[in-house]
Formats: C-alpha cells, sequence, structure tokens
C-alpha cells in the first residue's frame, strides 16, 4: 500500500514538473482565458440576447401559443415552458428572462421585475392582448450583467479543454513515443499511472484557475455571492469528470491527429450546447437531454448557481450527484480501455 | 562453456509469438547462466527483439515458456529484472537525476542513487534536461534507470545502435563493469564485434530461428579454420597469377587461405604490393555470411 503511493506520488510529481516547465503551455493557459473573458465582456457589454424571453408554466397537455393566452401569440417574443415557480423566478429577478407566466394556478399569475425596463414593456403587451386578465406579481431583483453570466462560461469552456486535450495529447503523446512502454516495463500499475495523470492534471488545473478567476474577479468586478470553497469543490468535481473524459479517449489511440480529431468531436459540441455563451433555457428538449449528459452542463450551473444565485452545496445535489457519476462511470471506462502500448 | 554446472538464471523453451501475418519467433530454445552476458544475435527483423520482449515479461508468447530461476515469470518479476528498450523517449523536461529518482521511487528494492551515477559514469550532466543528452550519454541514462532496482538479470536491447565508435567503446566498457560484479546480461545487438567483445554465449538467430548457438570464439573455431586477408582492389589483377582466389568486396579483394604464410609468400613472388594489407580472422559477421548467405545488415 505505501509502495502504491509512492509510485503515485513519484508519477505525480514527474509529471507535474513537466507540465509546470513548459512555459509556452503553463502561460497560454493562464493568459488566455483572462483575455477571452475580458474581449467577450467587451464585445457582449450590451444584454447577450436580442429576443425578449418570457417562461411559461403550465398544464403539460397545454400548447404554448394563442390558444392558451392571446399574449403568447405575440411576436418577437419567445415563450419557452419552465416546469416550477422556484426554477423560474430567480431567472425574473435576475434579469435572465423577462417575464414569467403561470397558467397552472387556478386564476393565472405573472411575474414581472420591476427593476426590468423589458419587463415593463412586456406586461403592457399583456394587459393589450385582449386576453383573460393576469394577476400581476412582483419581484425585484439586481441585473445580473452579461459578463458576470458568460465569465463562469468561459473558465469552464477554458477548463473542458485543458482537461481534454491536456491529458488525452499528453498520454497518446506517451504511448507514440514509447514511454508508456517503457513506464510498463516497471512495477507501476496502469491504474497508479492513470490516477497520477489524473492528480497531477487536476492540481495544476485547479492552481491555474484559482489564479485566473482571481483575476477576472479584479479586472471585471465580477459578482461572487456564493462561497468560494463550494465553488471550489464544483469545480475540482467538475473538471475530475472532463479530465476522466479525456482518458477514455486517450485509453488506446496512438496517433495525436486522430487523438486531436476526438477530442474536437467531443469539445465543440460541448461548447455549443452547455450554455458557455448563451443560456439553453428554452431550447429544444432534445439538445437539453444532450447537454446534461456532458459534464460542462452541470459544472456551469452549478458554478453559476454558487456565484450569481448565492447557492450552496445542499441545493447543488443534482449537478454534483451528474459530475460525480460521469467521473466514475469515465474513470472506469479509461482503466479498463487502456493499454501501454499501441498494438 | 562457463558456468555449465550452474542452474540457469533464464530457460527458455520452444517460444513461439505469431502476430497477425508474421511468425516473428518459431520454437527459440536456450538458457542463461547465472553472471555471464548472453547475445541474441541477428538482422533486423530476425525476431531479436521480440524474443526479448517476451524474456522481460512484455509480450505473451503464442506457445513456449520462459522461466527465471525455475519459475514462470509470476507479477513481481518486472521489480526484480532491469529492461533498457532499443530506443526509450522519456518525459520532457524532467533533468537526468530527476528521471533516476522517478524510476527509483517505482521499485521496493533500490539502489542508491550516487552509486548509480558513479557507476554510469552521469556525474556531469546531472542536471541537464533530459533532452540536451548525446547519444552516449542518453544511453548511459538508461542504462542507469535500468539499473535502478539493483537487478541480477538485466536485458539490454541494442544498446549501441546508433552511438558514434567512442560512445559505444565508453558503453561497452560500463557492460563489461557490471558484469564484472557478477550480474546477468541478455543483451540483443547487430554488431558482431559488440558480441564478440561481450558475451560468453551467443545464439545466432534468423527468420525467428537459432542457426548457431555457442561461445564466440568455439563457434568461429567450429566453423572455420581459415584467416581472410585483404588487399586493395587496385592489387586485384595480379592475383589470378599467384594461383590464389580473390573476392571482391568494394574497395578491397579478399582471399580465404588456411596457410597465411604460404598465401603472403605467393602474393609477394606474384608483385602484389602489401603496403595496404590486411590479415584479418574470421568473424561472427563471416559466420552469419555462411550460414545463412546474407550480410547481417541486409
Amino acid at each position: 500500500m505505501k509502495a502504491m503511493f509512492r509510485r503515485i506520488a513519484a508519477a505525480t510529481w514527474a509529471r507535474s514538473l513537466e507540465f509546470v516547465r513548459d512555459r509556452s503551455s503553463l502561460g497560454w493557459n493562464l493568459v488566455f482565458p483572462i483575455l477571452m473573458v475580458i474581449g467577450l465582456a467587451f464585445v457582449f457589454s450590451g444584454p447577450g440576447q436580442p429576443l425578449f424571453k418570457v417562461a411559461v408554466i403550465a398544464p403539460s397537455d397545454a400548447k404554448l401559443d394563442a390558444s392558451l393566452h392571446p399574449f403568447l401569440g405575440t411576436p418577437q417574443v419567445q415563450f419557452y415552458r419552465e416546469d416550477t415557480l422556484a426554477a423560474a423566478l430567480p431567472k425574473v429577478q435576475r434579469h435572465r428572462i423577462d417575464l414569467l407566466v403561470d397558467f397552472t394556478a387556478q386564476s393565472p399569475h405573472y411575474w414581472v421585475n420591476t427593476q426590468s425596463p423589458k419587463g415593463q414593456l412586456l406586461e403592457r403587451l399583456i394587459t393589450g392582448s385582449g386576453g383573460a386578465a393576469l394577476v400581476r406579481e412582483e419581484t425585484t431583483g439586481r441585473e445580473i450583467r452579461y459578463v458576470d453570466w458568460v465569465a463562469p462560461g468561459i473558465l469552464g469552456m477554458n477548463m473542458m479543454f485543458a482537461c481534454l486535450f491536456g491529458i488525452g495529447y499528453v498520454i497518446v503523446r506517451y504511448r507514440k513515443n514509447g514511454y508508456l512502454k517503457r513506464l510498463n516495463a516497471t512495477p507501476l500499475r496502469a491504474v497508479e499511472f492513470l490516477i497520477a495523470q489524473l492528480l497531477s492534471r487536476l492540481l495544476l488545473i485547479l492552481v491555474v484557475n484559482i489564479g485566473v478567476f482571481a483575476a477576472c474577479r479584479l479586472l471585471l468586478d465580477l459578482r461572487m455571492e456564493g462561497s468560494y470553497l463550494d465553488l471550489l469543490v464544483v469545480v475540482a468535481l467538475g473538471a475530475f469528470s472532463m479530465i476522466a473524459m479525456g482518458l477514455v479517449v486517450s485509453a488506446r489511440l496512438a496517433s495525436e491527429e486522430l487523438a486531436g480529431g476526438i477530442l474536437n468531436v467531443l469539445s465543440t459540441p460541448m461548447m455549443v450546447v452547455c450554455g458557455v455563451f448563451f443560456s439553453m433555457d428554452g431550447s429544444p428538449r432534445a439538445l437539453q437531454i444532450a447537454a446534461d449528459l456532458l459534464p460542462l452542463t452541470h459544472l456551469l450551473s452549478a458554478a453559476r448557481a454558487i456565484m450569481l444565485d448565492g447557492a450552496g452545496l445542499a441545493q447543488l445535489g443534482y449537478p454534483i450527484a451528474a459530475m460525480a457519476a460521469m467521473s466514475a462511470l469515465y474513470l472506469s471506462l479509461g482503466a479498463l480501455l487502456f493499454k501501454w502500448r499501441q498494438d | 562453456m562457463t558456468n555449465s554446472a550452474a542452474t540457469p538464471i533464464l530457460e527458455v523453451r520452444d517460444l513461439v509469438k505469431h502476430f497477425k501475418q508474421v511468425h516473428a519467433v518459431n520454437g527459440l530454445s536456450f538458457d542463461v547462466r547465472p553472471g555471464t552476458c548472453f547475445g541474441l544475435l541477428g538482422p533486423n527483423g530476425a525476431g531479436k527483439s521480440t524474443t526479448i520482449e517476451i524474456c522481460e515479461g512484455l509480450l505473451t508468447p503464442t506457445a513456449g515458456t520462459v522461466r527465471y530461476k525455475g519459475e514462470p515469470l509470476g507479477p513481481k518479476y518486472r521489480e526484480r529484472v532491469g529492461i533498457q528498450f532499443q530506443s526509450t523517449a522519456l518525459q520532457d523536461h524532467l533533468t537526468v537525476i530527476e528521471n533516476l529518482r522517478f524510476f527509483s521511487a517505482l521499485y521496493p528494492v533500490r539502489r542508491p542513487i550516487d552509486e548509480l551515477i558513479a557507476l554510469c559514469r552521469l556525474e556531469d550532466f546531472l542536471d541537464r534536461d533530459s533532452k540536451k543528452l548525446s547519444g552516449g550519454q542518453r544511453q548511459r541514462l538508461l542504462l542507469a534507470i535500468a539499473l535502478v532496482n539493483d537487478p541480477e538479470l538485466l536485458f539490454l536491447d541494442e544498446p549501441t545502435t546508433g552511438l558514434d565508435p567512442q560512445a559505444r567503446r565508453n558503453f561497452w566498457d560500463l557492460v563489461t563493469d557490471i558484469k564484472a560484479a557478477g550480474r546477468t546480461i541478455v543483451l540483443t545487438t547487430h554488431y558482431m564485434e559488440e558480441a564478440y567483445l561481450l558475451c560468453d554465449e551467443i545464439v545466432i538467430v534468423d527468420h525467428g530461428r537459432i542457426i548457431a548457438q555457442g561461445v564466440p570464439s568455439q563457434l568461429l573455431a567450429e566453423h572455420f579454420n581459415d584467416s581472410m586477408l585483404e588487399v586493395p582492389a587496385a592489387e586485384a589483377h595480379k592475383i589470378a597469377a599467384t594461383g590464389l582466389t580473390g573476392l571482391a568486396k568494394g574497395e578491397t579483394v579478399e582471399i580465404q587461405t588456411a596457410d597465411v604464410n604460404a598465401a603472403v609468400a605467393a602474393l609477394l613472388a606474384g608483385g602484389v604490393s602489401l603496403a595496404q594489407l590486411r590479415i584479418r580472422p574470421r568473424t561472427l559477421e563471416d559466420l552469419f555470411i555462411e550460414l545463412t548467405g546474407r550480410g547481417l545488415r541486409e
């Protein structure tokens, strides 16, 4: 047991030294995400989405169109379905959606944020739509700047690339140049080697991203409502699950080109459907299911809940369980499929 | 033969290894006696590396057995033997000493690193990035890595391929020291001089089969009772008149003879210039050509 820990520690240390001394790659890992957050904050300094967005809570058999209420026939407004008031109301408060209508209560209600100009404009449209009167409910909440919302997305996306490519490429390169074959001739076991790679990558990604986060928070005055420790736990779990995903990809390949292709196939959809740049609320159901199967989605939803809404770990059971399950699945698959040498 | 009474440290029996289309090893059997240097010789593609990797426990044979000290190779085997591959990449950005410490930490029994440094003469470049070593320095580091667990049995797979002659001689000195310390070495090479100098016993392998086996000097004595004279090709036209048979080989003409004195006298009488005459004993390379009809590096 002691020997096993010594082997894992030695391999973790060796890999970490290699990464830290590769200055060009380290610099890139540090500087790139900060530049990207600043750049996007500048480009998207206005609200992210041009449409008016209204959440609707309605019986599951009801169609979200004018037949339910004439207001739902308003052009230029995107109506989408929410299941519970608890999930939808904070979005009104954070100005992420402009209005919320609930048709499940005996007398239908709508919620408007009195600090949201767009909400107040939509309120006039309801009144003028000619349908049954809706009961007005007020709520308030400071608007979340787009940069507060997008920064966790960009940091998460950057971390996703660092996890997948950082581990995937390195192991494939080790296999291609014969280093894995050399290690296989020592008492180091495959699972020990994989744990060492994972630990080393995880530690470095956490250190780098704490730095990047601190820089972004200083430069952009990012909103942070929750606990830093909770955020660290969630980020570590998310990174773990994405590194484990990289282990699966690199389990057998000995071609960096093929590995690069597969990693791109994995990372591109994550960039698009996991809600890095725009909220996936109201996107087609199939897309949301796909997003739910990807670890980045859960990392971002949990990180945003902590940073923007001040959620604690106890409220984040679903994303945490999802990331833990994915970590376990990918890690077992990666270890089962792993081969020291190319066939 | 040396140590013929001792129990073999490694026993290889009827080894067969087939890859998808290739029959790399076709029924090899040999014993390696403790404290000796055992050479596997043969041209590229003869099956040397496959054989040594099966003996290292890294490849599973299609058929046949390998036993270490009379036992099948178990899970602990890797802790006990030392291995140097033909070419090995190390991690980037690690120095020589860091590489040594890393590999050392992987083993339960470890030889003090200071001893390894002295043995493999690494003192002058301990803090150098292993990527920036010369070919000879790199092979010495890889040898030291193969010795971190103080193995009784050491496998060296073409350790001097690609080295310049000076570096190769330095490496031979190290191997000689290791052998003198009582370690057993299994060596593959296609340099006949290397095998002749270092090995107590050799097998010559071709197409996955053993074509000759024994002590190098005895093998040569069994197959040859003559020597080789080499004269410059410019003198070739005078040789026919001497009654000797010359075989053109590049810049020289080779003359096989069992009686060197008589042959030199005949050459002198025929007016052949002896200014650049070379007389050499028969080599393992000659033996290989004799046995297969081909050169070793073909």
